[in-house]
């Protein structure tokens, strides 16, 4: 599957709250119907460009502020296959691998929308082909390998009855 | 080498000798979940085909964030956490008890040393009682009461010493909005924040918690403080449970320290739309204002609810101006209600909800119209955080939202030194 990046126009600090709106997620509970509305408050039109398999690209510390799991899973749902960003706040980080979503570390600065992108999380590279660029992923951690190869915290927990990552 | 407050709560629940940057399992003392994320948390817990708590006594759900609920969704969510409550026997404080943040230390749930995961970001705010409690997500949390377990990386800890008397019309608000505009809603990712000085030392634990509770807006995994007499007699005054206090070693490895004098601080306001955009109050005054919400996790204590009282009184609220009063929790509420606050902001001409988080998360109580500005005592504003994309929030303490609800525009609450 071929995987093309997605830019916000804003870069760091994009919080929780504009990835899906308080005034959505505590009346909706369906994911399809959340997904509808990402980043409504900064970018209307966003929502409507993503395209199953887009990797979502942004700066530093994406998923700030708030603890809202419907933000990684409203990504997830829209279809997007992972995010790369320069970094990532701490609950966001968690939430997104408990869910089993993707989450990549790396110099996004030269990556633009529409670019295509691939990704080899085994050799630690995120490749630019529309740029010819490669860039060097942060390792992912141990833990985050162990409950992404599960499907998630869920299944690791009834896999293991617990946690297990040795 | 010594240890940090961090590294020595999570040894003492993960039963191992634990430095940042390890990786470990470790046993929760207290867990919950608040209106917006317990839905995900009873789809979680159940998808994990456990039957059981793994302690009927260490799990509540709070009703808080859109309460009483404003419309049939909200109340679905609701009607599904009463149901869940009642198949795990679990507790639960429904609506008109107040905000999570405040009903967790304030009912006794938690106490100094303790372990605790919230499905709420601002979780952190019990660290002001020297509790390691953080925010988690949804499914996080299922996992944890399920097993009452978790895992951790233990933070590196930032120092941060606070020295200097508060001026007249300066609070811990303004003392922890200046810490946010220095370090910067990404510079203490990831990490645990430690706080001294005398200005914290001479503050109220209500004041402290002020504190704590926004050290997730530096991105900070816990914002915690020692616990002197001050602290002990409060967890003493709410809590049967026994306090097991920690301190830092002195020889603790910090990976930075920071020092703010606060002996000449204007008191602080964050503009729209980020927390760490702060500026001082003089600079902004003439900022006219629509609304003014008292209230929150952050800043809807009893003595909050004082310093305003204190400025309002005998004096009607701007006539362009809606002054929304949410007291933080039942007790609160009474407490105010029986030292004549009550009366006061409601012959000032003020809008008393009940306990709750009022209009803070942007579902209820006083959404915004477009182009609309409020001030307000909460913890955030992002954009649409009100409910509304096309609306202004400044963040400050409870005197200067009471002092600009007067005024109709963003004012100083030392021109009403004489009442403070």
């Amino acid at each position: 599957m071929k995987h093309f990046a997605r830019r916000l126009k804003a870069q760091d600090n994009i919080n929780t709250d504009y990835v899906i709106s308080g005034r959505y997620k505590f009346k909706i509970q369906d994911p399809d119907e959340l997904a509808k509305h990402i980043f409504e408050d900064i970018d209307p039109a966003f929502a409507a460009r993503v395209q199953k398999g887009d990797v979502l690209v942004a700066g530093e510390n994406f998923g700030c502020g708030s603890s809202r799991e419907q933000a990684p899973q409203s990504l997830k749902q829209a279809g997007f296959f992972a995010i790369a960003a320069k970094s990532f706040a701490r609950i966001f980080y968690r939430n997104a691998f408990n869910i089993g979503l993707l989450l990549v570390e790396c110099d996004t600065s030269f990556i633009d929308d529409g670019d295509e992108l691939e990704l080899d999380i085994g050799k630690g590279k995120l490749k630019d082909r529309s740029k010819g660029l490669v860039l060097d992923i942060k390792p992912v951690p141990m833990v985050m390998k162990k409950l992404l190869e599960d499907g998630g915290v869920v299944e690791h927990f009834k896999k293991h009855g617990g946690f297990k990552f040795e | 080498m010594g240890k940090t407050i961090a590294e020595k709560i999570l040894s003492d629940h993960s039963g191992q000798d634990l430095r940042a940057g390890d990786i470990a399992v470790c046993d929760v003392d207290f867990c919950f979940g608040q209106d917006g994320t317990s839905s995900i948390i009873i789809d979680s817990f159940k998808k994990l085909g456990v039957k059981q708590a793994f302690d009927k006594s260490k799990f509540y759900m709070i009703i808080d964030h859109s309460a009483p609920s404003p419309n049939i969704g909200v109340s679905t969510i609701h009607k599904k956490m009463r149901d869940f409550a009642k198949l795990l026997d679990v507790g639960m404080y429904d609506i008109g008890c107040g905000v999570c943040h405040q009903l967790v230390p304030q009912k006794g749930h938690v106490t100094c040393g303790d372990l605790v995961l919230g499905a709420d970001s601002h979780t952190c705010t019990y660290g002001a009682i020297n509790v390691f409690s953080t925010g988690v997500g949804s499914t996080d949390l299922a996992i944890t009461l399920a097993s009452g377990k978790n895992w951790f990386r233990v933070p590196e800890t930032i120092k941060v010493i606070v020295t200097g008397k508060l001026p007249k019309g300066v609070y811990s608000k303004d003392v922890i909005l200046c810490i946010i505009k220095d370090i910067g809603s990404n510079g203490a990712t990831y990490k645990a924040v430690e706080f001294y000085g005398d200005t914290i030392s001479a503050m109220s634990v209500d004041a402290r918690f002020t504190i704590s509770n926004m050290a997730v807006e530096i991105g900070a995994k816990i914002g915690i403080m020692e616990a002197d007499a001050k602290v002990l007699k409060w967890v003493a005054e709410h809590s049967t449970k026994e306090p097991n206090p920690v301190k830092a070693d002195l020889n603790a490895r910090y990976v930075a320290v920071k020092k703010y004098d606060v002996s000449k601080l204007s008191p602080q306001v964050a503009k729209p739309h980020a927390v760490d955009n702060v500026s001082n109050v003089e600079e902004l005054s003439g900022v006219k204002i629509d609304q003014a919400f008292l209230g929150t996790c952050t800043n809807g204590r009893l003595e909050d609810l004082e310093i305003a009282a204190t400025i309002l009184k005998g004096k009607p609220v701007h006539p362009d101006v809606r002054f929304v009063i949410a007291p933080a929790s039942k007790e609160i509420f009474l407490q105010a209600s029986k030292k004549g606050l009550v009366e006061t902001f409601v012959k000032s001409g003020c809008s008393v909800l009940g306990p709750g988080c009022g209009p803070c998360v942007g579902t209820h109580n006083g959404v915004l119209a477009d182009g609309e500005v409020a001030i307000s005592t909460a913890n955030r504003n992002f954009k649409g955080r009100m409910g509304n994309p096309n609306s202004f929030i400044y963040l400050a303490s409870p005197a200067t939202v009471a002092a600009s609800a007067l005024a109709g525009r963003i004012a100083d609450p030392r021109e009403f030194k004489k009442r403070l």
